[in-house]
């Protein structure tokens, strides 16, 4: 006992000599090696109800296994929870991560400073599909002007509301923000027992909306330098619009300032609210719900009447990783999980909205339901800004604070956003 | 053993490792005394390295899992290091105090501690005031609502913090919370303002934490001998005179230790923040050091600046022992 303590000790203080005076990196330079056989990892996503997925990923991989001989696909699904540890993990040794991987978008700029995506600007100019793809879409993949990945789908969100309840106080759809707004309250007054349009104050992508129909950006700039513009006029104009939405003529300040995005859809699908703002990805918890048949979704209205709000275009994109020995066979296989044919058989089995604009509109015809979010995506979308500070920005919560912080009266919108912009800005300065 | 004055059976863990290092001793003696093979300069050379001969093991455990990582933990807190230098995608560069500047000049990290220490603080005391009574409370109470209180409190002690944290945050749940409904209070949120909200983290750290309390100072009492608090009882002191004056300066050692242990592990406190608070509370209003440290840091992936928070974290509770201990000892109390 005491001997295997011992050693254990001395091992430890042999790693303290080993480990000179700089802390510990691992040395992830990009493989040289393109091997044409062998096996070949593939991390995809694992969502609920992951089985429609894995048989069309089976599909494709079966497929490719018969034209490309000598090679083997061992596809593995993460949790999405705990991706963020994984793909660190993957990028600090190389000997345990994939090939090819799946990953959320706004995480394209980040993980490429991380040094962990390969770039694959001239296949993706090569491939002949790729002239189709959605430019929003495109440009998250996009980092100062390479490609690193290849569009997945894409998750756009619109306007939940109640039919049953619209009829029953007589309202119509709202056309413009403003009415939006006056119909929220409406509900309400007549249904004190239902929030208006439930909002949540960390719900940032359900409150950017808001700010982007009002002429306001996240940020500006191109390449490496970037600055926030949140504290514009125009953006100020917007945080005001969403911010007054909480209070008890609404989304009372007490419960809805502290609600996510997933608190938001499930109170709508519980019943408790006449609207909501929802993605075509919420559809099945909606339909779980309570009000399963009684709600129908129309795209968020922008601030004149016949327009639409820009949404933000989130969804996953198909990378190769940089550590790859089969660069060649990895660039297929992600061309081939990501092609038309691929994500076609994807949105008829998870809903999943394609980021090739006309096999979009083929499957908004095959499914009315998520007409209004085409709509919305082809009325233009919005995305984060493609650097590394964004992921910084948004795990220190920069948004959902400064519109908790207008919510709850700390703050006035100016001074709050103000700050907000200020600590932007030292975060894109600092991850350059 | 027994032979040993009354005052160090009930000595701190210090007095007990002084114990076993002179204890090895004996048998070298008489070794010598028996063969005298040994010359005495080699006794003296073997008496000199026999104790930390014997202490190895556990200094190499102790440097290897206490010592290593906090020196990993202040040089990588003067290193630009984030995920970029970990996965090799840049180098990791020198940034000297940096980190420290960078966290010495945001405004938010002032409000942050000043928030901690208050809220730890407040735990402390509250964890000890509980722990203590309840017993005392124990002491003087018949052996089936004695176990009935032991077992709750190895209950609370036994739960998760996580658990716990969820459960106590249903309890005062707006909507369906029977507390709500006990008093009447509507669809009050408890989370929504600053204070409310960490009262009730208060509240539930305190209950995870008293029962540590509680029972290390009942086994204090338990140990003080019977005839002292007779006589205690026979001049007539009341039950708040004999705790003031008989039971808490004999228990001091146990309250030292029971002290700094609150101290460090209320100043810590993560878990029922991050889940109570969904994560430092409406626009951060309830973040404490290590929550912030968390969201700052290691969820941006700058562990350079997450180090340095941890550095300054270990710094402050390592003076407030200090100073605990020091203040202690002019008291007169040896430790």
């Amino acid at each position: 006992m005491k001997l295997s303590v011992r050693t254990a000790g001395l091992a430890a203080f042999a790693a303290l000599l080993a480990t000179a005076c700089a802390p510990q990196t691992s040395t992830n330079s990009s493989s040289d090696e393109d091997e044409k056989t062998g096996t070949l990892r593939v991390w995809l996503f694992r969502e609920v109800g992951n089985a429609p997925k894995e048989k069309v990923v089976d599909r494709v991989v079966a497929d490719f296994e018969k034209t490309h001989q000598g090679a083997e696909v061992d596809v593995e699904y993460i949790p999405v929870d705990t991706r963020a540890q994984r793909v660190k993990a993957a990028f600090n040794d190389p000997g345990s991560a994939p090939d090819v991987m799946e990953y959320g978008n706004t995480d394209t700029a980040g993980y490429v400073r991380d040094g962990g995506l390969l770039d694959v600007t001239r296949e993706f100019g090569d491939w002949r599909e790729a002239k189709d793809t959605d430019p929003t879409a495109k440009q998250s993949v996009t980092v100062d002007g390479k490609l690193y990945g290849a569009p997945f789908y894409v998750g756009v969100r619109a306007l939940y509301y109640r039919t049953d309840v619209f009829e029953e106080l007589g309202l119509s759809v709202p056309r413009t923000m403003d009415e939006l707004a006056s119909t929220a309250r409406e509900i309400r007054a007549a249904r004190p027992e239902l929030y208006g349009l439930v909002v949540g104050g960390a719900y940032t992508y359900g409150a950017m909306p808001f700010v982007w129909a009002n002429g306001g950006e996240l940020a500006s700039g191109k390449g490496g330098s970037y600055a926030s513009g949140i504290d514009s006029p125009q953006a100020r104009k917007g945080i005001k619009a969403y911010t007054s939405l909480f209070g008890d003529d609404n989304c009372p300040a007490a419960t809805c300032a502290g609600m996510g995005g997933n608190d938001t859809v499930s109170a709508f699908a519980a019943g408790k609210a006449g609207m909501a703002i929802g993605g075509d990805f919420s559809h099945t918890a909606v339909e779980a719900g309570k009000v399963k048949g009684k709600y129908a979704v129309v795209p968020l209205p922008g601030v004149k009447a016949g327009s639409i709000a820009p949404a933000f275009a989130g969804g996953n994109n198909i990378g190769v990783l940089k550590s790859t020995s089969h660069r060649t066979l990895a660039v297929q296989l992600m061309k081939r999980l990501a092609s038309k044919k691929t994500q076609g058989e994807l949105f008829d089995a998870m809903g999943f909205l394609p980021t090739f604009t006309d096999v979009r509109q083929q499957a908004a015809r095959r499914e009315p339901f998520v007409k209004p979010f085409v709509r919305t995506l082809s009325a233009g979308t919005e995305f984060v800004p493609a650097s590394p500070a964004w992921a910084q920005i948004d795990s220190s919560l920069v948004l959902p604070t400064m519109f908790q912080e207008v919510i709850s009266g700390k703050k006035d919108v100016t001074k709050a956003s103000e700050d907000a912009a200020k600590k932007m800005n030292s975060a894109f300065g600092s991850a350059g | 053993m027994s032979s040993v004055n009354d005052r160090s059976a009930v000595k701190t863990p210090a007095a007990a490792t002084a114990a076993a290092v002179t204890a090895p001793r004996p048998p070298n003696r008489t070794a010598d005394a028996r063969g005298g093979r040994t010359t005495r300069g080699a006794a003296r050379g073997s008496g000199g390295w026999t104790p930390w001969l014997y202490l190895a093991p556990a200094l190499l455990v102790l440097g290897g899992l206490l010592v290593y990582p906090i020196y990993q933990l202040g040089l990588i807190s003067f290193f630009e290091y984030t995920q970029a230098q970990v996965s090799g995608g840049e180098p990791a560069t020198f940034e000297g105090f940096g980190n420290y500047g960078r966290l010495f000049g945001d405004p938010q990290f002032w409000q942050v501690l000043l928030a901690t220490v208050l809220f730890a603080a407040a735990c402390v005391v509250s964890t000890l005031a509980v722990g203590c009574a309840l017993a005392v409370l124990l002491t003087r109470v018949r052996a089936v609502p004695r176990l009935a209180l032991m077992l709750a409190a190895l209950g609370a002690w036994a739960t998760p913090a996580v658990t716990g944290s969820t459960v106590w945050l249903f309890l005062f749940d707006p909507d369906f919370g029977p507390v709500n409904r006990m008093l009447g209070l509507g669809d009050h949120a408890w989370t929504y303002g600053r204070l409310s909200a960490f009262f009730l983290v208060l509240l539930e750290v305190v209950w995870c934490s008293f029962p540590f309390v509680m029972v290390t100072v009942y086994a204090g009492i338990r140990a003080v001998p019977g005839e002292v608090l007779e006589a205690a009882a026979l001049d007539g002191a009341s039950q708040w005179r004999i705790w003031r004056s008989v039971l808490a300066p004999m228990l001091r050692p146990i309250l030292v230790v029971v002290t700094i242990q609150s101290v460090i592990w209320d100043f810590k406190v993560f878990t029922q923040i991050y889940v109570m608070t969904n994560g430092g509370g409406i626009a951060g209003q309830n973040l404490v050091l290590n929550v912030y440290a968390y969201q700052q840091a290691f969820a941006s992936s700058q562990y350079g600046l997450g180090s340095a928070v941890g550095i300054v974290m270990l710094l402050i509770l390592l003076a407030v022992t200090l100073v605990y201990l020091r203040l202690l000892r002019r008291q007169g109390e040896e430790l």
